[in-house]
């Protein structure tokens, strides 16, 4: 883990809170840096993942009107212009406000203009399920820009992750969507003290969070930590999971997941969302076509139901694959 | 109409500004001509009848300074001083095109000028010029972003969002509304209950200037006078430019739903030609008018005819450009 990498003092924080950290540590780094969103200054955001900021970075942190459409395609606009713009989409579900300009501009700026221009863009979202928001304010909108050329997608699922790579996404030059998700919010971590560009995570690169010998699971954010509990109770029946965190979706660390394949030749994908059109469904579809001969068993993938994300606790619940299905999957696919 | 009179428009300016337009003209004659022939992929909308809008607003502009526009965008590219050949070479497809044939008719782009695109959705590109002022604000360069677009896309949302957000942060953009009476085959009146669009900037705090469109010095003198306002930190203005889409919409569209003498109207008030009865009265020759359209003519043919003989891409040419690495 990074933290191990450098003895550097380092400070207790949350996830929530280790977001503010990360942009202001980018902001003051960088005086390109700009930040704006809704009740993201004043307020400190609608999660309180921005408190503070307005207050040291003054005009730099901008409150906007209700407006996502304006807000993704002013970033772009001042990205064109030199700067290094962070927008912020309260809920990813919003993100459907400002779908267009999400994939048709912000995605496609730099191609359609032959190369011209350089959107280094960076729209942070609150993601995903198990907080009780209902079927407008849970989405994990993550899969819905799969299938859009032009943007980058991390996942952090820890707050080393969230730290390093939302700082690794401002300081990319190519438009990066961030999901945060909101049930990870009181999880705790550790990051440096001051700002420290050993703790920035590069994105592209899986992180294999727990090594193991008869499966790899492969798991993002809330479901990184169920795989890691149904490794725990896997252990104890004597099976090992090796678990695998790819943490950025796009461009995806397929060569981790190989290289565990060679040891594990057992896959599992622990997704949370429901089944099709998934990253999920294309990391299957792409060991089956391409590693076919590493399988000892057929890929797996667990997945939420083909449902909207339901209120009340006992569906949403349900509706989240947990530590104890994960398991009993593991187990039918090493008695296979 | 009104138009604040803000700089007088001099007889070398105006024939600069009918040399910009006689090109773009021309320009839109050989795509006209290519598209009949196959030559043109996809679709293209011309511009012709509303080279005033594009060339009036950008003679108000300076190095620094920005626009965005629409799929109808050949105007305010080249107007802005997009190179003649590399954009025929854009609409042709061609490796040496703007955008290295990525983009097409609809997407030409130049940044080196200050043309930040031409954008095929409709509203689209409004918020990206707001950003382009936010970042003059942020880093006080006095740039202004000046944004084109129709009729019909002051009913989509980013147009109200655009407006507010300029608004309220006093951005230094120009609103330009082309309003050329139709949103593809819809007359204004069937889509919109006030069709009275300048008076919509009352509601996001900025002043509105309703101008003939088809007169240069009319669209000029709005423009700088927006600019000024802008550059000084005053804020973003509309302006309703009336005009004309002399052709159809796109070139599949034989505009059968004009009424007529609709078109015919327009016509004689071509900007073209409104042009150049005040150069006239300035004392231009009209044997230097004649001169005047005929080399801008030549040049647009040499233009073209370099473009012609660029090379495609490669295939695999479409892999490059989407990222930055
Ligand atoms: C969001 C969106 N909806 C619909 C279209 C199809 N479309 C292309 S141009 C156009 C009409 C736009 O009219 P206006 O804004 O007046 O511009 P003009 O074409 O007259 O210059 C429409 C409906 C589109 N490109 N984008
Ligand atoms: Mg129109």
């Amino acid at each position: 883990m990074t933290t191990t990498m450098t003895a550097a003092a380092t400070v207790d924080i949350n996830y929530r809170k280790v977001i503010a950290r990360a942009l202001a540590d980018e902001l003051a780094t960088d005086t390109k840096v700009v930040f704006l969103g809704e009740d993201v200054g004043a307020a400190g955001g609608a999660f309180k993942s921005t408190e503070g900021l307005k207050q040291r970075f003054g005009d730099r942190v901008r409150d906007t009107p209700i407006s996502e459409q304006a807000i993704i395609g002013a970033a772009v606009g001042a990205a064109l212009m030199g700067l290094r713009p962070v927008a912020e989409i309260m809920f990813a579900d919003f993100a459907g406000v400002c779908f267009d300009q999400l994939v048709n501009t912000l995605a496609k700026y730099r191609y359609t203009s032959g190369g011209q221009a350089r959107v280094p863009v960076t729209v942070r979202m609150a993601n995903g399920a198990g907080a009780g928001f209902g079927p407008q304010h849970s989405q994990p909108a993550e899969n819905w820009f799969l299938n859009i050329p032009g943007l980058k997608i991390v996942v952090p699922g820890t707050v080393e992750d969230m730290y390093g790579l939302l700082r690794s996404a401002i300081r990319d030059d190519n438009p990066v969507l961030v999901f945060e998700h909101k049930n990870l919010f009181a999880l705790k971590g550790r990051v440096p003290a001051e700002p420290d560009d050993a703790y920035l995570v590069p994105i592209g690169e899986a992180d294999v969070v727990r090594t193991g010998q008869d499966v790899t699971i492969v798991a993002t954010q809330q479901m990184r930590h169920r795989a890691l509990e149904a490794a725990d109770q896997l252990a104890a029946t004597g099976v090992t999971a090796e678990v695998i965190d790819p943490r950025t979706l796009v461009p995806f660390d397929l060569k981790t997941v190989v290289q565990s394949l060679r040891k594990t030749s057992r896959l599992v994908v622990v997704q949370e969302g429901p089944p099709d059109g998934g990253w999920g469904a294309t990391l299957i579809a792409s060991i089956s076509s391409h590693h076919f001969e590493l399988l000892d068993a057929p890929p797996t993938l667990i997945a939420s139901d083909p449902v909207p994300v339901p209120y009340s606790t006992p569906m949403e619940d349900a509706w989240l694959p947990d530590a104890s299905r994960i398991a009993a999957v593991v187990l039918q696919l090493v008695r296979f | 109409m009104t138009a604040v009179q803000t700089e007088t428009v001099t007889r070398d300016r105006l024939l600069e500004m009918q040399r910009r337009m006689c090109e773009i003209r021309a320009f839109e004659d050989i795509v006209k001509d290519w598209f009949s022939r196959a030559l043109v992929r996809g679709s293209t909308h011309l511009y012709q009848g509303q080279e005033a809008v594009a060339v009036g607003i950008t003679s108000a502009l300076r190095r620094g300074d920005t626009t965005t526009c629409t799929y109808r965008g050949h105007g305010t590219v080249l107007a802005q001083g997009a190179p003649l050949d590399r954009s025929f070479g854009e609409i042709l497809g061609k490796a040496n095109g703007l955008c290295g044939g990525k983009g097409g008719s609809m997407h030409l782009a130049d940044l080196s000028v200050g043309a930040l695109g031409s954008f095929a959705i409709v509203g689209a590109h409004l918020p990206i010029s707001v950003g382009a002022a936010w970042a003059s604000q942020l880093l006080g360069t006095g740039a202004v972003s000046a944004t084109f677009f129709g009729d019909g896309a002051a009913n989509i949302g980013t147009f109200h969002e655009a407006l507010n957000l300029a608004g309220v942060w006093k951005l230094p953009v120009l609103f330009v509304l082309e309003n050329n009476l139709y949103g593809e085959y819809s007359p204004i009146t069937t889509t919109t209950a006030n069709p009275e669009l300048v008076d919509r900037a009352a509601a996001y705090g900025m002043p509105g200037l309703r101008v003939d469109g088809n007169d240069v010095v009319a669209v000029f003198d709005a423009a700088a006078s927006a600019v000024a306002r802008g550059r000084s930190g005053q804020g973003p203005t509309l302006i309703e430019a009336m005009t004309y889409r002399q052709s159809g919409h796109s070139r599949s569209d034989p505009a059968k739903y004009r009424p007529a003498g609709e078109l015919e109207g327009w016509l004689a008030r071509d900007p073209l030609t409104v042009a150049e009865r005040r150069l006239h009265d300035m004392g231009v020759e009209t044997a230097e008018l004649d001169r005047l359209r005929a080399d801008a003519e030549a040049k647009v043919r040499r233009a073209a005819e370099r473009a012609l003989s660029w090379p495609e891409p490669r295939p695999e040419d479409r892999f490059e450009d989407l990222w930055v690495h």
